[in-house]
């Protein structure tokens, strides 16, 4: 049904949803603000309804790793702010990502992979799930062709992430989807960097989604989770390829996933399964210092990017500065797709490179006051990290070249201060590096005399 | 799970049991647009306490081919020979049926006592008429029509969420099902529904169960209260809070409704 000539009824607002989906006071205590279940189990009322529960005839809560109410309010607001038919939250981004896979990939499996993925996505993507026999090919975001081309006969999944890094290109969901479901395939969207407030991959042609909910989402740097969003959209059925989904699974007294659960029968593996076996789940009071922070998403997204904006146009103009890759600046080679996939703005992490190598990299970083020097992103607090000189320390530099980092890349994570401190700080640093560009101007001349 | 009927193949669900031939029956059947999915907890429910559960995909909808039927007339008949050819040594049936489905339950009962023992009607009316706005963008294979009937379909409760079933939106499960259809059928089956009449039926004697959702704006209570006063045997169970969409919506109580009503 893709005719649009009538009106249908509009469903609650974002922000709307961003403070309510998923909640209502509670009904025993009338507390507005969402309960912590701070409680490993559920009491059964008598033993028919526990067999019910574990058998999946009944809703409700049998145990935390499973399921937990207050974790609960978070699954389903996070899946009404997808588009999703249900979601899953767990322990940090990387289970989250690690949950999506497994659920429907197993060993002699093949994955085709932006690689402009975040660092800890490619060791486990690289390194580790080949340890378990599910193997990555990873290809330039940009180049559809060469996602298609990477496409194997065990191939099962395709994966970007909406912003890459470190060069913040654009993932062109609309046509990667188009691309992955030709070939039956399910695409998946990393969307930490933006959240949904920016973007919604559901909408714009994704199969599924994970979030580190450590970041944008909880937004204050408190607590470390994770979620998978199932949109429902995909035929697990339309090929053989999903054996997980598609045929009996021993594990469940041979229930088959996608006859009996329909549109939701991937979140539904991945709960009775993945969160079951691998037990990477979400703790109540971490859930509940997300909801916080969603709660307050929309207003922190504006700001955000209005601030990243503000900074990014600053530093493309600083004599000190060779470039600035951010898709909201019109250099950034991705810019009219951003204009179209993410008219809200494109988040508020991006990097530059300093002139002058490690050492001028070194010297911005440590004359900062108002950044934060850490390893992590989407917090309040704006954050700067230096890969040259602390993540990749050991890489030569032939070696983070051709990973798409230069010895001066800085990597920002634009806060909520007000705009002109940051300018002011990253000003301080770059003087920073202006002197010692001119120090090693005098030592040169001096050298030379 | 497929078998074949006419020469055709039927999508259905067996919830996961493993029923002796001689089980009583419990045959679902969906409403406009959906397909067995809905029953998924109910099914399993009865399957787990020996029951032979066939919830189906009425032909052109899920796993059951095409092309979709015109009547309620025409999807009862089917149904009678469904029933016929795959539970013949049942000790009793039940159908159940959601919205349209509860229309081909009481077509069926009507026109084939014989076949079956006990009703469920949940979001029940009879007529049910379906409004201009609606007929008129499933006729034009619009997504409004998704939109009207999924929006009027869900409870106050469901347009914010808090739904009974850990992480899911309630909201958007609905929309999926419903985008699965193919093109004409939905309004094939609200054209079903808006030409549906009892005036040519006999008196319907199986015991019958009704529930209604005093939220639901698709079937309001009145029209569920209005079917089981045409009814000789019936029961009503009215859900507080509930929308038509009553299987997603408070599957505990539509299940403890159906159990103390099929289980005594």
């Amino acid at each position: 049904m893709t005719n649009s000539k009538h009106r249908g009824p509009q469903g609650m607002g974002f922000d709307t949803l961003s403070l309510h989906a998923g909640q209502v006071p509670d009904p025993t205590t009338g507390a507005r603000a969402t309960p912590i279940y701070q409680s490993a189990a559920f009491v059964f009322p008598d033993s028919d309804v526990a067999a019910g529960l574990f058998n999946i005839e009944r809703a409700g809560h049998v145990y935390s790793r499973l399921s937990n109410p207050t974790n609960a309010v978070l699954e389903e607001r996070m899946a009404a702010l997808d588009h999703g038919v249900g979601s899953v939250v767990t322990a940090s981004g990387q289970a989250a990502l690690h949950l999506a896979i497994t659920t429907i990939l197993s060993a002699g499996d093949h994955i085709v992979s932006s690689r402009s993925v975040y660092g800890g996505t490619h060791n486990l993507l690289e390194y580790t799930l080949s340890r378990f026999g599910i193997s990555t090919t990873f290809v330039d975001p940009r180049d559809m062709d060469a996602f298609a081309n990477a496409i194997q006969a065990n191939t099962k999944l395709v994966f970007g992430e909406v912003l890459g890094n470190p060069g913040l290109e654009v993932l062109d969901i609309p046509s990667l989807s188009e691309v992955a479901h030709a070939h039956h395939l399910p695409l998946l969207i990393d969307a930490t960097f933006v959240t949904p407030y920016l973007c919604q991959p559901i909408e714009l042609g994704a199969d599924l989604v994970v979030h580190s909910a450590t970041k944008f989402l909880s937004g204050h740097g408190v607590v470390v989770g994770g979620v998978v969003v199932d949109g429902g959209t995909f035929d697990w059925q339309s090929s053989d390829k999903f054996p997980t989904l598609s045929e009996p699974y021993v594990g469940f007294h041979n229930l088959v996933f996608a006859d009996e659960f329909g549109p939701a029968a991937f979140i539904t593996r991945a709960r009775k399964e993945g969160i079951r076996d691998f037990g990477a789940c979400m703790a109540p009071m971490t859930a509940f210092q997300i909801l916080q922070g969603l709660e307050t998403l929309p207003l922190r997204m504006q700001k955000h990017v209005a601030n990243a904006l503000e900074v990014a146009a600053y530093l493309e103009q600083h004599d000190m500065v060779a470039s600035v890759s951010y898709p909201g600046l019109p250099s950034h080679p991705d810019y009219e797709l951003a204009q179209k996939m993410l008219p809200k703005g494109c988040g508020a992490v991006f990097s530059f490179e300093i002139n002058g190598g490690r050492d001028a990299g070194r010297a911005f970083i440590e004359s900062l006051n108002v950044f934060s020097h850490l390893a992590n992103v989407g917090d309040a607090k704006s954050l700067v990290i230096h890969p040259a000189s602390t993540t990749h320390h050991r890489v030569d530099e032939a070696s983070l070249l051709a990973s798409g980092i230069g010895p001066g890349l800085v990597r920002l994570s634009v806060g909520l201060e007000d705009a002109k401190d940051l300018i002011n700080d990253l000003k301080g640093g770059l003087r920073a590096v202006e002197k010692l560009h001119k120090q090693a101007a005098a030592q040169q001349a001096e050298n030379r005399s | 799970m497929i078998i074949q009927l006419d020469g055709k193949n039927v999508g259905f669900s067996n919830g996961s049991g493993h029923p002796a031939d001689n089980a009583p029956a419990i045959f679902f059947v969906h409403g406009a647009g959906m397909d067995h999915t809905v029953w998924v907890m109910p099914a399993r429910y009865f399957a787990r306490h020996g029951y032979r559960v066939m919830a189906v995909d009425l032909p052109g909808h899920g796993k059951s081919e095409g092309p979709a039927l015109d009547s309620v007339d025409a999807m009862a008949d089917w149904l009678g020979r469904l029933i016929e050819a795959s539970a013949a040594q049942a000790s009793d049936v039940t159908v159940m049926g959601h919205s349209m489905g509860s229309l081909v339950c009481m077509s069926l009962a009507a026109r084939y006592p014989a076949l079956i023992d006990q009703l469920v009607l949940l979001g029940t009316s009879a007529p049910m008429p379906v409004a201009d706005v609606l007929l008129n963008a499933a006729e034009d294979n619009d997504h409004a029509a998704i939109d009207m009937a999924n929006t009027w379909s869900h409870g106050q409760r469901s347009q914010l969420g808090a739904s009974d079933n850990p992480g899911t939106s309630n909201l958007h499960m609905g929309e999926r099902l419903l985008e699965r259809v193919a093109d004409d059928v939905y309004f094939k089956d609200f054209s079903a529904c808006n030409g549906f009449t009892t005036e040519h039926y006999d008196p319907i004697l199986a015991p019958t169960l009704i529930l209604t959702g005093d939220e639901d704006k698709m079937t309001p209570p009145r029209a569920g209260m209005a079917v089981a006063g045409m009814l000789q045997n019936s029961q009503i169970t009215h859900l507080r809070g509930c929308g038509h969409s009553m299987l997603s919506e408070q599957p505990n109580q539509v299940l403890d409704a159906m159990s103390e009503f099929i289980r005594g």
